[in-house]
């Protein structure tokens, strides 16, 4: 009897095996929105005999390079299971900060910029500061710091600041790969997504941001100083954000103090659509680069076929939900 | 049970995902038939979809590039002052391959490095409704003239008030807009002051939005009950104003006036409402453009200058020696679909 069930029983487990190793590939965040990336771009170059050009395709990376290192701050505080509304107006005010230094104050443009990445950096102290002495939530914590740093940004400064020295528009400029030009702060922007990887793989501090937001009691019995680590998290997300200010100033040529009001949802819907938990924890920074991407192809592409422009912002409500459906799914699979 | 509920949750947010994207393919402007030669596309970028002005230019420039057999490419800034979100519909646009683009900038300044990108790339750049600065910066430029429609709003103004003390309350529109400045310089040239005369009591930005002028009104009135005469930079901020004052209980004894010329305008000045209109034509500005760019497609001639698309008085209570259409011409000539409003 049991002789003749092995052989079934075997065939059944490679076949149970190979199914179990999709869907666990599936199921790890990120590889959920790099396959929906790639199902947009084949949908998009089938709708617009424009979309899968080179040109074209610089031309996503650029529109998605604010917003993409914005992210990538947003997921670092996501990962602690925090999560910041003020990151777009906090990097507003760090770029007029930096060109109004620049060009009306005389301050050489190395400082200025220097300057508005410490200021940036110091809002995202701040937050980090009232998450945790104060301990207030990061929502309501970011929600005052947005307030504050958007009338800073407005009392500074009403109008454009234009005139821009070359040193702060450098990262507009192209370099060619064949015959594509590829700004140098596209390139910028996947180099700091790599750097940041694997930082959070491989170092004791990235594991640690981990933990803080999967099992804050286990990081606190381990000895680890959650004020440290939260406060580097929201210092360094405060850094990008300062990255990204130069990233878009570079990008239109000028300081603009009306700049980055939506920025905020739009950095989280870029998380989110990456696979990473809102819950904190979990999560994989590359999968936020695609999210960043899947926005930025839409919008090009819907663009490229003519489609109204609020169909797109309902499309990405959709992507939305759906992406979180399958990320709470899948999770709650592998339970 | 549970398993299976989800399952089905999922494939119906699916299904919505691909209806939405079916519905997109719908909307795609469907290219020209079997023939050698693709139809001249041309771009509209506006400021934002959330003010019914732009909304009428884009949807009678659409239905004007279908009766020219063009293609025409929308997009829009999320909010008014988004520069950023504005630069990428036009990059977008050059993309996918337009002759030339329309745009209404929300920010005059910061859109010229992108302006001069695209020029050198042999599009052409026509601003509508507000100016560059530099104005000429762009390959011509079809508007109102703001501060002619700020102007004969505020000789309305000073006429109708007849010698009574005003007091007056100024409801702009977003800072540092072009639009807002000429058409706020327009009225106080008009009615004969300067900026800081005592008569003027509040001034508030509205960012041309309904709900923050209703506040900014219920804000200057409570600084100064006796407000008697309300400039407003837009219609909607105009509605705004006077569902305050209907609020107060003081709408019969306050003045609007208001700039725009929608279907709905007309009807609040038919209605009393607002006691003067400065009317535009959105339309003509976008019908103006397009002509333009296929022109240029056609000879390669490009549009340069400003071309004043006019602008017209409206009023059910007309001044001796002011020139102004009533409100039943105006209904007749307005842009706007008629539309409940709030």
């Amino acid at each position: 009897m049991n002789m003749a069930d092995e052989p079934r029983t075997n065939a059944l487990s490679i076949r149970r095996r190979v199914r179990n190793r999709v869907a666990h590939a599936f199921t790890l965040p990120g590889v959920g929105a790099f396959t929906a990336l790639v199902l947009a771009c084949i949908y998009f170059s089938f709708n617009s005999q424009e979309f899968l050009t080179g040109h074209n395709f610089s031309l996503i990376l650029q529109q998605s390079m604010v917003i993409g290192v914005e992210a990538i701050g947003q997921t670092l505080i996501i990962l602690t299971a925090g999560i910041d509304l003020s990151n777009g107006t906090v990097m507003a005010f760090g770029s007029v900060i930096m060109t109004g230094l620049a060009v009306n104050s005389g301050v050489p443009p190395f400082i200025a910029l220097i300057i508005g990445f410490l200021v940036t950096m110091g809002f995202g102290l701040l937050n980090g500061a009232l998450v945790t002495q104060i301990r207030l939530p990061p929502f309501i914590v970011t929600l005052g710091v947005l307030n504050i740093t958007r009338a800073l940004t407005l009392i500074y400064t009403l109008s454009i600041i234009t005139g821009l020295p070359p040193l702060m528009t450098a990262a507009g400029n192209t370099f060619n790969i064949g015959p594509t030009g590829v700004t140098y702060g596209s390139v910028l922007m996947v180099i700091l997504y790599l750097v940041m990887y694997f930082v959070l793989k491989e170092t004791a501090w990235g594991r640690h941001v981990y933990a803080i937001g999967n099992n804050p009691e286990a990081v606190r019995l381990a000895g680890i100083s959650k004020t440290r680590l939260l406060l580097s998290v929201y210092g360094l997300a405060g850094l990008f954000y300062g990255i990204a200010g130069l990233l878009l100033v570079a990008r239109t040529g000028v300081g603009d103090p009306q700049a980055g009001l939506n920025d905020n949802l739009s950095s989280i819907t870029a998380v989110v659509l990456g696979g990473t938990s809102l819950f904190g924890g979990r999560g994989n920074i590359l999968g936020t680069l695609a999210g960043a991407l899947i926005i930025s192809a839409f919008n090009n592409g819907l663009a490229l076929m003519g489609v109204q422009e609020i169909v797109q912002v309902l499309i990405t409500g959709v992507l939305v939900i759906l992406a979180v459906s399958v990320d709470q799914m899948s999770h709650r699979g592998l339970e | 049970m549970i398993r299976r509920l989800r399952s089905i949750s999922l494939l119906a947010v699916s299904l919505l995902l691909a209806s939405s994207l079916a519905f997109a393919n719908g909307q795609k402007e469907s290219q020209a038939a079997q023939g050698s030669s693709q139809p001249v596309k041309i771009g509209l970028v506006v400021k934002t979809l959330t003010n019914p002005y732009f909304v009428t230019m884009i949807d009678s420039a659409k239905k004007y590039a279908k009766e020219q057999g063009v293609t025409l490419l929308t997009g829009a800034g999320a909010y008014d002052g988004d520069n950023a979100g504005q630069i990428s519909a036009m990059e977008n646009m050059a993309s996918a391959g337009v002759k030339g683009i329309l745009f209404t900038p929300s920010n005059s300044t910061a859109i010229v490095p992108t302006v001069q990108k695209l020029e050198k790339q042999g599009i052409v750049m026509i601003a509508l409704d507000t100016a560059t600065t530099p104005q000429d910066a762009t390959d011509g430029f079809f508007a109102t003239d703001n501060e002619q429609a700020g102007q004969l709003i505020g000789e309305y103004a000073k006429a109708a008030m007849a010698g009574k003390k005003a007091v007056i309350a100024i409801l702009d529109g977003t800072p540092g807009s072009t639009v807002s400045q000429k058409r706020h310089d327009g009225f106080l040239k008009g009615f004969g002051i300067q900026e800081g005369d005592p008569s003027i009591v509040s001034e508030q930005a509205t960012n041309g939005d309904q709900s923050k002028a209703l506040t900014a009104m219920e804000n200057s009135l409570t600084k100064d009950p006796n407000i008697n005469l309300v400039y407003t930079i837009n219609e909607p901020a105009g509605f705004g104003a006077y569902s305050a004052l209907k609020k107060a209980g003081k709408a019969s004894d306050v003045m609007i006036v208001s700039i725009d010329g929608s279907y709905n305008g007309m009807k609040a000045v038919q209605s009393g409402e607002f006691a003067a209109d400065s009317m535009q034509f959105p339309a003509k500005m976008a019908q103006m453009g397009i002509d333009a760019i296929i022109k240029y497609a056609k000879t390669g001639t490009k549009p340069s200058g400003y071309v004043n698309t006019g602008v017209q008085l409206i009023t059910d209570k007309p001044m001796p020696g002011l020139a102004s259409k009533d409100s039943t011409w105006g209904l007749r000539n307005a842009w706007g679909a008629a539309s409940e409003k709030k």
